[in-house]
């Protein structure tokens, strides 16, 4: 029988909104006003009568944050939650910590929870850094006892030491930022639920953090994540989930849910027409007309297996004649927003009112697995360097290792294997005579 | 406890009432004691004369009254007991239940950051903030002992009954605390109420004189104020029987107590699920 950490049935919740009517007087009478607040103090005295909440505005409507959401994950799955801003992701995270109340549905939890919906929540600002580490501890759940005996450890992943016994109000943020998930990163839930609380602190504290996060994961914690970090999100979940507008509209595996995310609106991530678009990619010169992602046999695909050829093709038009020489470029982009490689094509002149697709071949064994974004853009490099395009994160695609019949996999391990590229390179080994 | 567990399973569903509620309460007594260590630790912090403002207040308070009620408005005393000491016994309680009742009434909107970030029962906020109070009327207790003995007034065999007292008068600002709290979360209204109310309650209730001074026949209603009953029992336990104890007023008192314990409980707790949404 699977074990289930979370389950999760027709979840829904539900929020009153209220809304200001537009008004299109002129002139604001002070007698409309006076008529205006006797018409709201009666409609709030009716509401608190009734019992219920008041809600500032002249109309009050239902807004549904979640509706019927239902999904379960195993324990010791590492679940990344993505979606537009509004979409649901931090109500659903509120739920899941028992913050709020679903309006509907039910959902089962085995194991003890621990959220971090925030960095530093309960905080105060004229304790000091020590007083803060007992203090957040048990806001957190932990008990005196465990905050002792990881004590100096939170001290040293925080690095304030000198300021141990200063008051966190003359903290920089950074130091506050710091203080704060070190704490939260010391504790040991069975499922560990945590919102976008890492988009603060500088780049070498969030890698420190990501590594306890990865931490928790391989101790077979379940752990739940919120980001708008797309590479977060692949290198920390082997699984992920969708919302939008409140609603489940894909989960599985982190990669094929980030590239849904990833084009959702547009017909195809691996392919992009932008003639019908309203938007115009381009300058006087040059304008950029549709891309795609193309297997060896000429079909637009979203997934390469990484032994396998295949295309990246564009198309634009050429508007203006000129003598320029016209260069297409691409940049690959990792999912974490790293660059792996540029490639560009030899200068060359274009005649004018054409459209030209160019395309560039990629041989099979030269990139590694994983996710990758191109960048599309035209330059030229007459008059200085202009750019007349440049599209980032045009062309969404995902290479796949099946990892049996892989050459670069001749060695026999199976684990992942990190870097931009695994070419397949000649190698010699022999004993030196 | 083992993860899977069937005791470690938790299951939410809309309107469900919290069956392990009691039992959770018990599980975070560790964030009760901190959250009254971390409100009691920074009352003072940057004030200059600090912890003798738990002091100083309570005693200007005293001499005021002392001045305008027994100088100026000439009202008798309980027994022999000296003025000062008789307006004492009652400050003492009344202090502890005003500030108590203002900070459980707005201590979950000072806690809104924690209530809509984490989970704990809601319960342990304005208890917390009472025991805060708690904590200045032990200070206060301080000039008690110096008056007695500036007045060499030694207390009889009632004084051990003092107990119970407080308990009355902790419960008896608990219950409107946790009513006016939780009400506070969903119509800010309250927050100006309080301090209307405590400052009406101190004339209301026999702090600057003695409740024997009411009329026979009024007596009963005037124990309707739950710190009537209160207040008569810490005259009657410090002052050694210098005061008569009106028995069916101090079961009256505690009759309303306990109504008013029942009501903010049911009402804190019916509301509880919903202050995150609110607040």
């Amino acid at each position: 029988m699977p074990e289930f950490a979370i389950s999760v049935e027709g979840l829904s919740k539900r929020y009153l909104v209220g809304h200001q009517i537009a008004r299109v007087e002129r002139y604001t009478a002070l007698r409309d006003v006076i008529a205006r607040s006797a018409i709201n103090l009666g409609r709030k005295t009716i509401n608190m009568v009734r019992g219920r909440p008041i809600v500032e505005g002249d109309e009050v409507e239902e807004f549904w944050a979640l509706k019927d959401i239902s999904f379960d994950i195993r324990d010791g799955d590492r679940v990344g939650i993505i979606g537009r801003n509004g979409a649901g992701k931090s109500t659903l995270l509120k739920i899941l910590s028992r913050v709020t109340e679903p309006t509907n549905g039910r959902l089962k939890i085995s194991g003890k929870v621990a959220s971090l919906l925030e960095v530093g929540t309960g905080f105060h600002p004229e304790l000091t850094g020590r007083e803060n580490i007992f203090l957040n501890g048990a806001i957190l759940g932990m008990t005196r006892n465990d905050i002792r005996s990881k004590f100096d450890e939170i001290v040293a992943f925080a690095e304030i030491e000198k300021f141990l016994d200063t008051p966190v109000k003359r903290y920089s943020s950074g130091m506050y930022v710091r203080l704060a998930f070190a704490v939260a990163a010391h504790l040991e839930p069975e499922i560990l639920v945590v919102d976008e609380v890492l988009a603060v602190g500088d780049a070498a504290f969030q890698k420190k953090c990501l590594g306890k996060m990865e931490q928790a994961g391989s101790e077979g914690r379940t752990v739940l994540f919120v980001s708008h970090n797309m590479a977060m999100i692949s290198s920390l979940c082997d699984k992920a989930i969708q919302l939008e507008n409140g609603q489940l509209v894909a989960q599985g595996s982190s990669e094929s849910v980030i590239i849904n995310y990833a084009t959702s609106g547009r017909s195809s991530p691996a392919a992009a027409d932008y003639r019908s678009s309203r938007r115009r990619i381009g300058d006087e010169f040059a304008e950029l007309l549709a891309a795609d992602i193309r297997n060896e046999r000429g079909e637009a695909i979203l997934e390469i297996e990484i032994n396998k050829p295949f295309s990246v093709r564009m198309e634009y038009q050429i508007s203006i004649g000129t003598d320029r020489h016209f260069v297409p470029n691409f940049h690959f982009h990792r999912a974490d927003g790293s660059c792996a490689f540029i490639v560009s094509s030899e200068a060359k002149r274009h005649l004018s009112g054409h459209e030209y697709a160019a395309v560039c071949f990629i041989p099979p064994n030269f990139m590694n697995d994983g996710l990758y974004s191109v960048r599309l853009a035209l330059s030229s490099f007459e008059s200085g360097v202009s750019v007349h395009f440049d599209e980032i994160g045009a062309l969404t695609f995902n290479v796949r290792d099946p990892i049996d019949g892989v050459p670069t996999r001749v060695s026999g391990y199976t684990g992942p294997i990190p870097g931009s590229v695994r070419p397949l390179l000649t190698w010699t080994v022999a004993p030196i005579d | 406890m083992k993860p899977g567990s069937e005791e470690s399973t938790l299951v939410i569903e809309a309107g469900l009432a919290e069956r392990h509620y009691w039992r959770d309460l018990w599980r975070y007594r560790e964030l009760f004691y901190v959250l009254a260590w971390r409100d009691i630790s920074v009352r003072y912090k940057q004030t200059i004369i600090g912890v003798l403002w738990a002091l100083l207040r309570p005693l200007l308070t005293m001499l005021v009254f002392t001045l305008v009620f027994s100088r100026i408005a000439k009202l008798p005393s309980e027994g022999t007991a000296p003025y000062a000491l008789m307006v004492f016994a009652g400050l003492l309680p009344w202090q502890f239940f005003s500030t108590s009742l203002a900070e459980s009434s707005n201590s979950l909107i000072d806690n809104s950051n924690l209530i809509s970030k984490i989970y704990f029962p809601r319960l342990i906020v304005p208890t917390a903030s009472v025991v805060v109070s708690f904590a200045d009327f032990l200070i206060s207790f301080i000039i008690l002992l110096g008056l007695m003995i500036w007045y060499q007034f030694l207390p009889g065999w009632q004084i051990f009954a003092l107990p119970l007292f407080i308990a009355l008068g902790f419960l008896a600002s608990l219950g409107p605390g946790l009513w006016i709290a939780s009400l506070n979360v969903k119509y800010r209204d309250f927050r100006y109420v309080i301090p209307f109310i405590v400052q009406l309650g101190l004339y209301v209730s026999p702090v600057g004189f003695s409740s024997s001074l009411v009329p026979e026949q009024w007596r009963l209603l005037y124990s309707l104020n739950p710190m009537v009953g209160v207040i008569d029992g810490f005259r009657w336990a410090i002052l050694g029987g210098q005061a008569a104890i009106y028995w069916e007023g101090l079961l009256l008192s505690c009759a309303v107590t306990v109504f008013f314990l029942w009501l903010g409980v049911r009402h804190f707790r019916r509301m509880e699920r919903s202050f995150a949404d609110l607040i």
